[in-house]
């Protein structure tokens, strides 16, 4: 039996009880979904855009899914142990895939800013839901098609035209459990034309020794003359798969953002699909990964330049030990008739060990002429020659080895647009090649600000 | 406004530009009727009068052909096509072979006179002995007492396989077993002739070794095949050119080029590839779906490939360097040019699993009209391949705006002691350098002459003297005021 089987099985059996703990615009698009899956197989190990990932295998294990939606009993507090100096943020919480909001911040949210619960959102927010839930990740894709299926609830974010979000909204996911769970998330973002606004989203694993699938579908849509940034961070246990996707569609003169930043993880299966629609429009995806131990790190990334005049820069950095795998395939489509469009595409990657493993395949196609496009590849270690100065300079092996790695992912740090997160970043990043990256990091500012809120 | 209205001219001048190889030769030729089953494949190998185990293997390779479906990965629209009709040998009716240029038949002369590769003049200018294949059956060899003293071996596969059973039964297949593909493995059942060349231990070749493949009969398959193995110590540069006359129907062209390469060899292929691309509605033209590797199985071996492809409707072609022995080197140079609706999709591969291998890789691609050119390629590191090397440059060139330029290299590494390298650009061509000419006096249509030759001179270079000037009137022939 196929992965996939198991799970349109059991929503033939428990469909009506999954519908029933969702809300109507959710289960809206079940039935399609259920469609868009007949006869379809999850992407096996080999296949094209899946040269080291098996989603088939990911999918395979036996998991429980929380279909009741029975309150999981999580500790706020007990993730964040450390915290993000200066980075105060609009926190929300995701415990496995139930939203739990946050009661104190909602209220530091400029007028007309909506963040609330896909599954229980009324009013207003039911009505943006409805609108544009499932309108920019396509139902085609299977690994779309399943979330749809499954999904009960997640997070909406809404920021109104013209508004500007100055605090950085965070959302903290939780996987939290006693016996091997699966989680589907869902986010909706829509940034009307003319707004701003950023958001962390840090995904943490606070049972160690139990197996999580956890699959999140983000979706944006980020008006004309928008600016959004989304910095995706994951810091999830070894026993932890997670395969997410994010798909934006970007308007006229917008300005997007995406860093995907993976610190510590099991297997990662990320999928950044970018559609830009509109004209002037700017896209900056970047995104970092350190693989140790067995970690698997895989991102895909499309960036599809609809029409002209518009800019896109990519660059993706690996740093790989022991038997680590990594993985980037990434494609940059001009279509035809986009005219004055640049595009560039970067992929750089050391393989610090004899084991570890990096695969990549930059793509470009493009179907018009009046273009700036390149893109570069490299898999390759540190300069000895580095290594050799700073060690007759008296800095160790070790240390000097550490220096240059951090000097390597510096200018993925570089492109993050909110001081005090980038700051971070340089200290998580360095207590992670040090190997001293016990916890979660950047949600520790918002324990502080938590615990001083509560007091 | 009138600037733009002159190039445009140019480039319908460019391209509608008559395809100047597009002729038929009349001579007599031997066509079996169309259609592919297991008698066709003993008769062939009863024509050719072949040994039992050619026979098994052809069989074998059409047994498993016929379980393959066609591949359709590739950035290629490829119209269905019918294998049950086509014809799959030609033969020119001959008895026996020429003894001498005398008796080669008149009209096949003037073929060769029309290509501009007269025997005569290529035997006495420039010294290169040519294995002319036409519709699969070789029919003149020149130099071939000059090589048999020096113990090399270049005869048709045909005779090699008659004279030399040994070496083809060792060596065929070796690196292109016919399960690697839909298209090997057609070739391996169906393969009607080639070349075989045999460089023994310590011999420099003397001589740049040439072969002009021409497909002439209308409807009719070309399945080359050719085998070349450098043993130790030696060195060889081998020349391939093809063209085709002009025909409606598509035609279809499989071949394979399985090489060889031994301690401390060397080999050169070369091949200009200006095959019929079609008319300027995309109408005919020959499909090219090539499998050519070499495999560098010595120590210090090199293998080096240089290509222009600047011909065929669609060109499926991927020349690739295993690098088995240590220290090996593999070249790739490339430029592939496509007009109207031609599509390529063509790159190579590079599968390092020799420690300290080294490979460099320079791809220029040129589209111009409304065709797409794409760039595929791969770099396999092995675990045990430490310290390798591989560069990979690729480069587009785009001259319409209708036109589409794809890179889709493919990039896998397993140890932390190898680095590999790919960077790749698309632009348009460069209207400020187009202007700077035209300030100097210098026509649109020479200055896009200038700027495509400089563009790809990198590779050009790599060509035999032969070759390169052929390749470069190729690509101005082909271009000339292509600008969008």
């Amino acid at each position: 039996m196929s992965a996939l089987k198991q799970y349109t099985d059991l929503f033939s059996q428990y469909g009506e009880r999954i519908n029933a703990a969702s809300s109507a615009a959710l289960n809206a698009l079940r039935p399609a979904a259920l469609a868009a899956l007949e006869g379809k197989e999850l992407p096996r190990k080999g296949s094209e855009d899946y040269e080291t990932t098996d989603l088939d295998a990911m999918y395979a294990p036996d998991y429980g899914l929380n279909i009741d939606r029975i309150d999981v009993a999580a500790d706020i507090d007990e993730p964040f142990r450390c915290d993000v100096p200066n980075l105060s943020t609009s926190l929300y919480y995701i415990f496995n895939d139930s939203y739990h909001g946050s009661g104190f911040t909602s209220g530091q949210l400029p007028g007309g800013v909506i963040v609330d619960s896909l599954r229980n959102a009324t009013g207003t927010a039911a009505d943006i839901i409805r609108k544009h839930y499932g309108t920019v990740a396509p139902i085609g894709d299977p690994q779309v098609a399943l979330n749809t299926l499954l999904a009960q609830d997640g997070i909406l974010v809404y920021i109104p035209a013209g508004v500007a979000v100055e605090k950085p909204i965070q959302l903290v996911n939780l996987l939290r459990a006693n016996s091997p769970v699966m989680t589907n998330r869902r986010a909706l973002i829509i940034v009307e034309p003319g707004a701003q606004a950023k958001m962390l989203v840090c995904d943490h694993t606070q049972s160690d020794g139990i197996d999580f699938l956890n699959t999140q579908v983000v979706e944006v849509i980020v008006g004309k003359g928008a600016t959004f940034d989304l910095y995706d961070l994951e810091e999830a246990s070894e026993r932890t798969r997670r395969v997410s996707s994010v798909w934006v569609r970007q308007a006229a003169e917008s300005n997007v953002l995406i860093n995907g930043i993976t610190l510590t993880n099991g297997t990662t299966r990320n999928d950044y699909h970018i559609e830009i629609e509109g004209e002037h429009a700017e896209t900056r995806l970047l995104g970092m990964a350190i693989g140790s131990n067995s970690q698997h790190i895989d991102n895909h990334t499309y960036i599809g330049h609809n029409v002209g005049y518009c800019h896109s820069n990519e660059l993706f950095k690996y740093v790989l030990d022991d038997e680590a795998t990594g993985a980037f395939t990434g494609k940059i489509l001009v279509a035809p008739g986009s005219p004055r469009t640049e595009a560039y595409q970067s992929n750089r990657n050391i393989c610090a060990s004899n084991t570890a493993k990096m695969y990549t395949k930059p793509q470009l196609e493009i179907y018009t002429d009046d273009v700036k496009c390149g893109h570069g590849s490299t898999v390759g270690q540190l300069d000895q020659e580095a290594m050799f100065y700073m060690q007759t300079r008296g800095i160790s092996c070790q240390e000097a080895r550490t220096l240059l790695m951090q000097a390597f992912m510096s200018d993925v740090i570089d492109g993050v647009r909110l001081e005090a997160l980038k700051g971070r970043l340089h200290h998580l990043v360095e207590k992670r090649f040090a190997g001293t990256l016990a916890q979660c990091g950047t949600c520790a500012a918002a324990r502080t600000c938590h615990a001083k809120i509560k007091k | 406004m009138d600037k733009e209205q002159n190039s445009k001219n140019i480039i319908d001048e460019a391209t509608e530009g008559e395809y100047k190889y597009g002729f038929v030769t009349n001579i007599d030729t031997h066509v079996i009727p169309k259609g592919l089953n297991e008698d066709v494949v003993r008769y062939i190998s009863s024509i050719k009068g072949e040994p039992e185990w050619l026979l098994d293997f052809r069989l074998r390779a059409y047994r498993h052909w016929q379980k393959m479906e066609m591949p359709q990965w590739a950035h290629l629209d490829i119209p269905p096509i019918d294998f049950n009709d086509i014809s799959y040998y030609a033969a020119p009716k001959q008895k026996e072979g020429p003894r001498s240029m005398d008796e080669v038949d008149p009209e096949l002369r003037k073929t060769f006179d029309k290509l501009g590769i007269s025997l005569e003049e290529q035997m006495r200018l420039s010294g290169v002995a040519v294995d002319a294949v036409m519709d699969s059956v070789s029919v003149k060899t020149t130099y071939k007492e000059r090589l048999a003293e020096l113990g090399v071996i270049f005869c048709s596969i045909s005779e090699a396989v008659r004279d030399y059973p040994d070496l083809v039964k060792r060596y065929l297949g070796s690196v292109v077993p016919y399960t690697d593909n839909f298209y090997a493995a057609l070739n391996s059942a169906v393969f009607s002739d080639g070349s075989f060349v045999y460089i023994p231990k310590g011999v420099r070749c003397p001589m740049e070794l040439s072969t002009y493949f021409r497909i002439n009969a209308a409807d009719t398959g070309q399945f080359e095949r050719t085998l070349i193995v450098a043993d130790d110590d030696s060195y060889v540069s081998y020349l391939e050119g093809c063209t085709a006359p002009m025909r409606d129907e598509n035609q279809l062209h499989a071949a394979i080029v399985e090489i060889v390469v031994e301690d401390r060899a060397m080999v050169k292929y070369s091949t200009v590839q200006n095959w019929y691309p079609g008319d300027k509605d995309g109408k005919g033209g020959i499909y090219n779906f090539v499998t050519k590797r070499g495999l560098c199985r010595g120590d210090f071996s090199k293998l080096s490939w240089t290509q222009v492809e600047t011909g065929s409707a669609i060109t499926w072609k991927y020349p690739s360097c295993v690098l088995a022995g240590d220290n090996s080197v593999g070249e790739f140079y490339s430029v592939a040019l496509t007009n109207n609706y031609q599509q390529a999709d063509t790159g190579t591969k590079m599968i390092h699993l020799g420690k300290n291998s080294r490979s460099t890789i320079v791809s220029k691609g040129i589209s111009a009209g409304h065709s797409q050119n794409s760039y595929r390629g791969l770099v396999r590191v092995a675990p045990k391949a430490t310290n390798c090397r591989n560069y990979t440059q690729c480069d587009s060139l785009l001259l319409s705006d209708t036109s589409g330029a794809h890179t889709f290299p493919y990039i896998d590494v397993r140890n932390d002691s190898s680095v590999v390298e790919h960077e790749a650009t698309t632009s348009k061509i460069n209207e400020e350098q187009i202007f700077y000419c035209n300030q100097r006096g210098i026509s649109t249509e020479d200055a896009i002459g200038l700027i495509v030759n400089g563009y790809a001179k990198e590779v050009l270079t790599k060509l035999p003297m032969e070759f390169a000037v052929e390749a470069q009137k190729l690509l101005q022939v082909s271009l000339e005021g292509s600008i969008g």
